[in-house]
């Protein structure tokens, strides 16, 4: 019963914020098609970068660099894109827009996820082979690929015009549903990591590191190599993530997912997620992001300023580690 | 302090979680300066009942008298405020910090400038303490470094530190070799004698008869029978337990023992472990002695691939193999039930089912992608070979008894398809009645043509079980014996002695 309980209180959170949002909002711009949609959107990177995290949370590890790693991903997509459509660097750093051709848009955006993947890869291998705390090297990669976004922008801006390719650019399925590029990727993205955590192997032995790393060592698990391919895993969804942002954003931004970790950590951990490891699913990942997307909606939509709206989240997140411990000792 | 306070009595006590009544009336009265052992297979209560005593659970109903005055604890620093100590069968201690430190953690002495703790003084009055009680422990040595071995002796000289009136010990010895266990006795009876009443929770008949003055055993939440020992002897008190007579405890050996399946040449590892050479032969138990620390769950990790082999090597059916990785092992089909279940056993969080197949996949086809039906299917099947009880394949590890949780292993490495089984103290803490069952799969086991070296710190169920017995002392193989030709008188001399 308590399980139960544990495992459905996202979504008991998530409608109870609904029904509290559309109550106390007068406007009645709250429950409409367009507001819902809006919140999508806003959902579809936090999502994509939320999946790979359930996997490192589930490990009993943590990721602090994501939204760092957001903004260098961004830089480099964005140049590797301008670059290959013919811009030259006067041209690219005195933010005129360049035409991308199609080739470009693909390659800037594989060499996105490949930097993103190779710079989880990079967490994930000094984690394992120096026996570094999860924490400590992600806090340090935060910083420094925070800097490097900056270098790379050196204070100018870099324009990516078309900025439909990735983000509001239609794709059509079954003829009469019209669905956002960004959105079809996510659904992607969270299909494959949901399948992967509970119909493959690998899945198994982050639950087997997270729950007891002796346990996993001893029952022949390659535990290196899975907590490297989590951080990886991380990394490349963040660079496909930051294309679809910077797409957005027409341009690639040095201040782009500042704080991107909170609500990304905050929604793993209120899906039901257990920091101390062997907890988690994609789905209580999807829950937990929509529950924060909508939490920052409707303050927003309530004039409730961005600053409020940080305390508000931190809050959040230290609620749910509580009724998980309390959920946690209830069962035992 | 004085020798007349300590007079425990716990009347009525009622506790109920959700659907089950834990306990139900159990009355239960010590008397200062004695030993009184309390007896009960797992699940009848015990735990709970002292957990009560101890302030970590509040009873639903009854009351505990001690000293002709009524007491309520509400947490634990209340009970041990009022003198009772808990040594818990599980360690608590912090692994991370020192001898000292934990012996006085709660309780830190101040220096005379506020705040800044006394170390100088806390690492002397323990050294004082070992010394007094003649325990080889450095204060200052980090709990991590130390084998279980030494934690349970921490956490008893955390017990005297706090000069407890009333000390509960649950299962001390489990993870104590003979001598250290008999050094246990004798502070037992020093405690005894100093005025302590001594509340001493164990699965071990015989040290039962050797420690205790009064006797109460657990059925099902109730005491079923309680006083002196002199008016009761093993088996009464085993027929109170299980509600039976317990007959055929250890199974009858006549198994056809084969060809020689596993032999070790020479195995040397840095971690203990100095020229070992032995073999198993198919469908015989080699059982292996020796005190802890003499190597043998050592060799065990060496054969598994967990520490480095540095010389000799191994064979399997005659075939040298080579173990690297605890996975190479899984592939020749070696299996190892660690000594410590929840350190490196399980995964006790997760569901049953994954902890059974977690080694097991590519053995059982599933390589890659999983097959859920087929997994529950295959650990159905293997559940009821070693009759484990479960509410569900998917209840998670925790929420069964220990003996059960055992039964999991077992299942797992059946899964698995081993032909060569390593059990290291599979009966390590588990009731007398799970007990008998582990003997008697190990039984099929070795009728099923597999070979098995069980290591055990216990010489009853060695004799028991095993075809026969090696003998470890320091790292070394000191003894190769048939069962039927030797003693415990023999093997405990060799295990033992220095020659």
């Amino acid at each position: 019963m308590g399980r139960l309980a544990k495992q459905l209180l996202p979504f008991f959170s998530l409608i109870f914020v609904i029904v509290l949002w559309s109550i106390l909002d007068t406007s009645g711009n709250f429950l409409t098609f367009r507001n819902f949609q809006n919140v999508l959107m806003r959902s579809t990177p936090n999502m994509i970068i939320a999946a790979g995290m359930t996997y490192v949370i589930i490990t009993a590890g943590i990721d602090l660099s994501v939204g760092s790693l957001l903004a260098f991903c961004g830089m480099i997509g964005s140049l590797t894109m301008l670059l290959i459509s013919g811009g030259t660097w006067e041209q690219i750093a005195g933010g005129k827009p360049v035409e991308l051709t199609a080739i470009a848009m693909m390659a800037g955006t594989m060499s996105s996820i490949l930097a993103g993947g190779l710079c989880g890869l990079a967490n994930g291998m000094l984690i394992t082979r120096l026996k570094l705390a999860p924490f400590i090297v992600t806090l340090g990669a935060m910083s420094i690929f925070r800097g490097a976004s900056y270098l790379m922008n050196h204070s100018k801006s870099y324009a990516v015009s078309d900025y439909e390719w990735l983000d509001m650019g239609e794709v059509t399925i079954l003829s009469s549903f019209h669905i956002p590029s960004s959105v079809l990727l996510m659904i992607i993205v969270l299909l494959i990591a949901g399948f992967i955590l509970k119909y493959t192997r690998f899945g198994r032995y982050t639950y087997a590191i997270g729950s007891n790393v002796q346990t996993a060592f001893h029952a022949g698990v390659n535990v290196k190599g899975v907590l490297v391919a989590t951080y990886t895993m991380t990394g490349a969804p963040t660079g496909l993530a930051a294309m679809i942002i910077t797409s957005r954003a027409s341009g690639p931004q040095p201040t782009a997912g500042l704080m991107l970790e909170l609500d990304i950590i905050a929604a793993v951990i209120i899906g039901g997620c257990s920091p101390s490891g062997g907890r988690g699913s994609i789905l209580g990942t999807i829950v937990g992001t929509l529950l924060i997307q909508f939490l920052r909606n409707g303050l927003t939509m309530l004039k409730v300023e961005a600053n409020v709206q940080l305390v508000v989240v931190g809050a959040i997140i230290i609620l749910a580690v509580t009724a998980d411990q309390i959920a946690t000792k209830r069962e035992s | 302090m004085t020798p007349q306070t300590g007079q425990l009595h716990m009347e009525k006590i009622l506790k109920v979680f959700g659907p089950v009544t834990a306990l139900k009336n159990a009355t239960f009265s010590t008397r200062p300066g004695t030993v009184h052992a309390l007896c009960g297979e797992n699940g009848a209560g015990k735990s709970t009942l002292m957990k009560i005593l101890s302030g970590v659970y509040q009873p639903d109903g009854g009351k505990i008298v001690m000293d002709d005055r009524e007491i309520e604890f509400k947490n634990p620093g209340q009970a041990l405020d009022a003198g009772i100590s808990m040594l818990y069968q599980e360690l608590d201690l912090a692994e991370d910090l020192t001898v000292y430190e934990n012996i006085f953690l709660g309780n830190e002495l101040i220096s005379r400038i506020p705040l800044v703790v006394n170390r100088r003084e806390m690492i002397s009055r323990t050294a004082e303490l070992c010394r007094q009680n003649g325990f080889d422990i450095q204060p200052t040595a980090m709990i991590k470094s130390l084998t279980l071995g030494q934690c349970q002796i921490v956490e008893l000289l955390k017990a005297l530190m706090r000069k407890a009136k009333i000390i509960v010990m649950d299962e001390p010895t489990s993870s104590l070799t003979e001598s250290e266990a008999q050094r246990l006795f004798k502070i037992v009876k020093d405690l005894r004698t100093q005025g302590l009443t001594i509340i001493y929770i164990s699965h071990r008949m015989e040290e039962v008869i050797q420690l205790a003055d009064d006797i109460s055993v657990l059925r099902d939440g109730e005491i079923v029978a309680t006083g002196s020992l002199a008016d009761m002897n093993i088996s009464t008190i085993v027929k109170h337990m299980v509600g039976r007579e317990l007959d055929d405890f250890f199974p009858p050996r006549h198994t056809k023992i084969g060809e020689i399946y596993f032999q070790a040449i020479g195995l040397k590892s840095n971690e203990g472990v100095q020229e070992v050479s032995f073999d198993v032969r198919r469908g015989e138990i080699v059982g292996m002695a020796g005190l802890v620390g003499a190597g043998r769950t050592e060799v065990a990790r060496t054969i598994f691939g967990l520490q480095q082999l540095t010389a000799g090597h191994m064979k399997l059916d005659n075939k040298p193999v080579k173990i690297k990785h605890p996975s190479d092992a899984i592939k020749k089909g070696i299996a190892l039930l660690t000594e410590d279940r929840k350190r490196s056993g399980l995964c006790t969080i997760l569901p049953c089912s994954w902890n059974m197949t977690l080694p097991n996949y590519t053995q059982i086809n599933m390589k890659y992608f999983l097959k859920l039906s087929k997994e529950r299917q295959l650990c159905e099947k293997f559940g009821q070979k070693v009759s484990v009880k479960w509410s569900h394949p998917n209840a998670p590890a925790n929420s069964l008894s220990g003996g059960n949780q055992q039964k999991i292993l077992v299942g797992r490495w059946l899964m698995a398809n081993s032909e060569f089984m390593i059990f290291d103290e599979p009966t390590r803490g588990i009731d007398i009645g799970a007990k008998k069952e582990i003997y008697h799969l190990l039984n099929e086991l070795a009728a099923e043509n597999k070979a098995i070296l069980f290591i055990s710190s216990e010489l009853p169920e060695l004799f028991g079980v095993c075809d026969r017995i090696l003998v470890m002392r320091r790292g070394r193989l000191v003894g190769d014996l048939k069962t039927q030709e030797t003693t415990p008188e023999k093997v405990m001399h060799l295990a033992a002695v220095e020659e």
